[in-house]
């Protein structure tokens, strides 16, 4: 059946039967490979995206249910790397293997984007459906702070910039 | 590490002024004892010197995780006073036959690779230097480097490695034995945190890992394996399942199931059913209509109750087969001041990666090329060669990053499977499990029994030990990873001491988990010796460092083992002290329901003591407050930001396997199938604080994806202990009501 999707901004056309997994479509029709399978029952949540905005796991979403919706995934989350979360994972250096991190970072944007300064506590909580086999939680937790920060920081600096701008 | 005496240095000029610097070696040397190639070596680079100045390092290894693709780079690009920040590391395909070993595996690649990737960089830098001097007319001695620049101070002069890469090629090349290197007071690479090279990649969701492996016209392959290890296909209705939407190939894969008593390590190619679609959800729906009638062979009878049965029945009479006897155990016993006894056992585990098995191949014209994350490809490529036939020459690997390795990619399944399918269909395929086929088919941590008595003398002294191993094999050949050494501590710490071993038949695979051996046998030695220092009424602390003071027994083949590899009772105390001392072991006020526990393991070479803070409500939640460690692995931590991130990393890991990893086996088949039944821990689990103090000692650096891991279940364990009084001598804690709070 054909579905008509909105992937990072961009119109797709899928012809895929109607159950299939969104994750899938991503992957293997869209070719975004960013998008990780790590249990297909959803325990580990390393296929997470945003739907509208929100954080799901592509896995259990069937390709039928987000044909109207606004689908975000790793590669779509920043043009450049540039996202605060991907910034402060960055800065941390928080990945060992790797391969949990895209679900991980698109939670905590997701976090980040309904609560501005999370406590540890609202981090825990938003974070333990993802798993992370290397044990990266440690760094995940310093690099939620560090993108509440550097995310606060980034408008100070465009309105820096505006000011600036003003002027001249 | 010892250089290989014809270990040797090729250089060569590239088209458009840079030059490429090898180092060879027999690949047997420096992968110790691994099997020499065929081939004759041929030249190719570590290090690429472009004439814009741009060095290109390679990275040989494959990276699961554990910052290889970092490291190895890092030590040539110290030596070769590269500036980092112009470095581009590139990760090589499989040929041993140009980077010598290549694997991941064992904890080896900083004790393997810390001195001939700085000679390599040091031989560089040494021909870059002359280049300079033959272009200044200036005695090399006066000049030097610093961050991909040659300087001459006398005259101010100075030239980039790009500028100089053309003539640096036609210099003489260093004998790699003799090659200056730099005093470790000048490094500016080595012990400083130096980020991941891939890390942007990673967070911005680059294709870079196995299962991203796409080819033109690529299919997608699944492979349904018997329930049970090592069953046949009688029949399957393959006609049918050729009938689902996009499936262009299901076939049944005849195999080859090993024969013998003991599951060898790597069986090969296990028979099966292939499905081959244009997607591999296409492929995975079709699989639900697959009907298989399996001959299940002779697993189909095992269960976990029955092994357990059967270990109480061994445990009962005489070990089969004496390890080790020193003294006199039973003397000992009757004349000791207090006696403790334990049936410690621990159960299989799975290794559960969470980037599934997969594999990517193309046959066509006689040749096969592969894209795997194995930590093993090597002995993959053989294997693949001589179940398909083909000439290893005729096989290319190529090598993508893992999704984690924890020992599952020592082996080489995934890559045989499908290579045997890109043969049989022709066209590029990515063969993919599920993650029920990971789970089912994994090779996994071997269970374990283990009947301990232990006696104490009046002062407090240990001085009986005796171990009834009871493990898997038939006779006295063991399953993999099923074993215990001789000289496992506390062997010849305590002067009457026996260890015997039972095994029981097992028709399952078996392998090596991080830290194989030591993950299981650290919770049992290092919890018993606590319970005899409880039943000696002394510290816990006190009571081990005492232990590591006695003078070892003499031991003619303990002794034989290289330096290195023996266990050194002083750097262990060492850490210990460390240890006690940053978790204010000596002074900490005792809590209800709240203490600390302390635990040490020696293995892979690295000295690891630890101090976990736990509490323990009423209704047994357990919660890791903190968690401090102490490391000794030689005089350098490579990069320490990786390092303390692989420890806590580490610590994390034990915490899954101590509280509810357990496989268990039902008529033949593994019951646990996915992650909410054979759990991993969560971040609200996580410890608040993972603290990491390095002593670094006069030691060549050794590695650290394995040692941290070890002691940590124990050292719960024992903390468990002080604060409630229950010992647990049973894994995962889960079975005896405990949970995370």
């Amino acid at each position: 059946m054909r579905f008509e999707l909105t992937v990072n901004g961009q119109p797709h056309a899928v012809d895929v039967s109607p159950d299939t997994p969104l994750l899938w479509v991503l992957r293997d029709v869209l070719n975004l490979k960013g998008t990780k399978y790590g249990c297909g029952i959803g325990q580990c949540a390393a296929c997470t995206v945003h739907l509208n905005g929100r954080p799901i796991y592509s896995c259990q979403t069937q390709v039928q249910r987000v044909a109207n919706g606004h689908i975000t995934t790793i590669e779509g989350l920043s043009a450049d790397g540039s996202h605060p979360v991907q910034r402060a994972w960055e800065q941390i250096d928080v990945p060992q293997c790797g391969y949990c991190q895209a679900g991980q970072i698109m939670a905590a944007a997701a976090l980040l984007a309904k609560t501005p300064k999370p406590t540890d506590a609202d981090i825990d909580a938003a974070m333990s459906g993802h798993l992370c086999r290397c044990g990266t939680y440690l760094r995940i937790r310093e690099a939620v702070h560090k993108a509440a920060t550097l995310a606060t920081s980034t408008t100070m600096d465009h309105q820096r910039a505006g000011r600036t701008g003003d002027r001249e | 590490m010892h250089m290989n005496r014809r270990a040797f240095i090729r250089v060569s000029a590239m088209a458009g002024g840079g030059m490429l610097i090898a180092f060879h070696s027999r690949p047997s040397v420096l992968a110790q004892g691994r099997r020499p190639s065929g081939p004759p070596l041929e030249p190719d680079a570590f290090i690429r010197i472009d004439a814009n100045g741009t060095v290109t390092l390679m990275a040989k290894d494959p990276e699961v995780g554990q910052g290889v693709k970092t490291m190895l780079p890092m030590l040539i690009a110290e030596e070769l006073d590269a500036d980092w920040a112009h470095v581009k590391v590139q990760q090589t395909d499989f040929d041993d036959t140009k980077y010598a070993a290549q694997f991941a595996g064992g904890s080896t690649a900083t004790p393997n690779n810390w001195e001939p990737m700085r000679r390599v960089g040091a031989a560089g830098r040494q021909m870059l230097v002359a280049a300079a001097a033959q272009t200044w007319s200036v005695p090399a001695g006066e000049c030097t480097t610093d961050a991909g620049r040659v300087l001459h101070k006398g005259s101010k002069r100075s030239l980039g490695y790009g500028e100089l890469a053309a003539r640096a090629a036609k210099m003489p090349v260093p004998d790699v034995e003799t090659v200056a290197v730099k005093d470790p007071k000048e490094y500016r690479i080595i012990g400083y945190t130096t980020r991941g090279c891939d890390v942007h990649a990673i967070v911005t969701g680059q294709p870079m890992f196995g299962i991203d492996v796409t080819r033109p016209g690529m299919l997608y392959a699944a492979y349904e394996k018997c329930p049970v290890f090592g069953g046949r296909v009688v029949s399957a209705n393959v006609d049918a399942i050729k009938q689902e939407p996009g499936v262009r190939h299901a076939f049944v894969v005849e195999g080859a199931v090993p024969e013998g008593e003991v599951v060898p390590g790597d069986p090969g190619l296990m028979p099966g059913v292939a499905i081959v679609a244009d997607t591999w959800w296409q492929a995975q729906a079709a699989r639900k209509k697959l009907q298989v009638q399996w001959d299940e062979g002779k697993g189909a009878s095992q269960s976990s109750a029955g092994f357990a049965a059967k270990a109480d029945e061994l445990s009962k009479q005489a070990p089969a087969n004496m390890l080790r006897h020193d003294g006199d155990v039973d003397a000992a016993f009757k004349t000791a001041a207090a006696t403790a006894e334990g049936a410690y056992s621990y159960p299989f585990i799975a290794h559960a990666p969470l980037e599934p098995q997969n594999c990517t191949a193309h046959y066509e014209n006689g040749h096969l090329e592969i894209w795997t994350n194995s930590q093993m490809p090597g002995p993959g490529r053989s294997l693949v060669a001589k179940t398909l036939g083909i000439p290893e020459g005729n096989i290319t690997v190529h090598m993508l990053r893992a999704g984690g390795g924890f020992g599952r990619r020592l082996t080489n399944d995934y890559m045989v499977e499908a290579a045997w399918i890109a043969k049989a269909i022709g066209v590029p395929v990515k063969l993919l499990w599920a993650r029920e086929d990971d789970f089912t088919n994994d090779y996994y941590r071997p269970g374990g029994f283990q009947y301990l008595k232990g006696g104490v003398d009046a002062s407090g002294t240990l001085v009986a030990w005796q171990n009834h191993f009871v493990t898997w094999g038939h006779g006295t050949e063991y399953a993999r990873a099923a074993t215990l050494s001789p000289t496992e501590f506390p062997a010849r710490y305590v002067p009457n001491y026996s260890l015997g071993v039972s095994a029981q038949e097992l028709w399952l695979k078996t392998g090596s988990l991080r830290a194989p051996g030591s993950n299981a046998i650290a919770f049992v030695i290092q919890s018993f010796i606590d319970e005899l220092a409880h039943a000696a009424k002394r510290d816990p602390v006190d009571f081990r460092l005492a232990l590591l003071a006695a003078a070892p027994l003499p031991d003619a083949e303990a002794d034989r083992q290289p330096a290195v590899r023996r266990f050194d009772a002083a750097r262990m105390r060492g850490v210990v002290e460390l240890v006690a001392e940053k978790s204010g072991w000596k002074t900490r006020q005792a809590e209800q329901g709240r203490a600390l526990g302390v635990a040490f393991h020696f293995s892979h070479l690295g000295y690891f003591a630890e101090v976990a803070d736990v509490s323990v409500s009423a209704d047994h939640r357990v919660k890791v407050h903190k968690v401090w460690v102490a490391a000794d692995i030689g005089s350098h931590i490579i990069n320490p930001g990786m390092a303390e991130s692989i420890v806590q990393g580490a610590i994390i890991d034990a915490m899954s396997e101590l509280m509810g990893q357990e496989i268990t086996l039902e008529q033949g088949r593994v019951v646990q199938t996915n992650y909410d039944r054979h759990p991993l821990v969560r971040m609200m689990q996580a410890p608040g604080a993972v603290e990491v103090s390095w002593l670094k000692t006069d030691h060549a650096p050794t590695g650290l994806g394995e040692p941290p891991l070890p002691p940590l279940l124990p050292a719960v364990c024992n903390a468990i202990f002080s604060a409630t009084g229950t010992r647990v001598r049973t894994l995962p804690l889960a079975k005896s009501g405990f949970s995370w709070a």
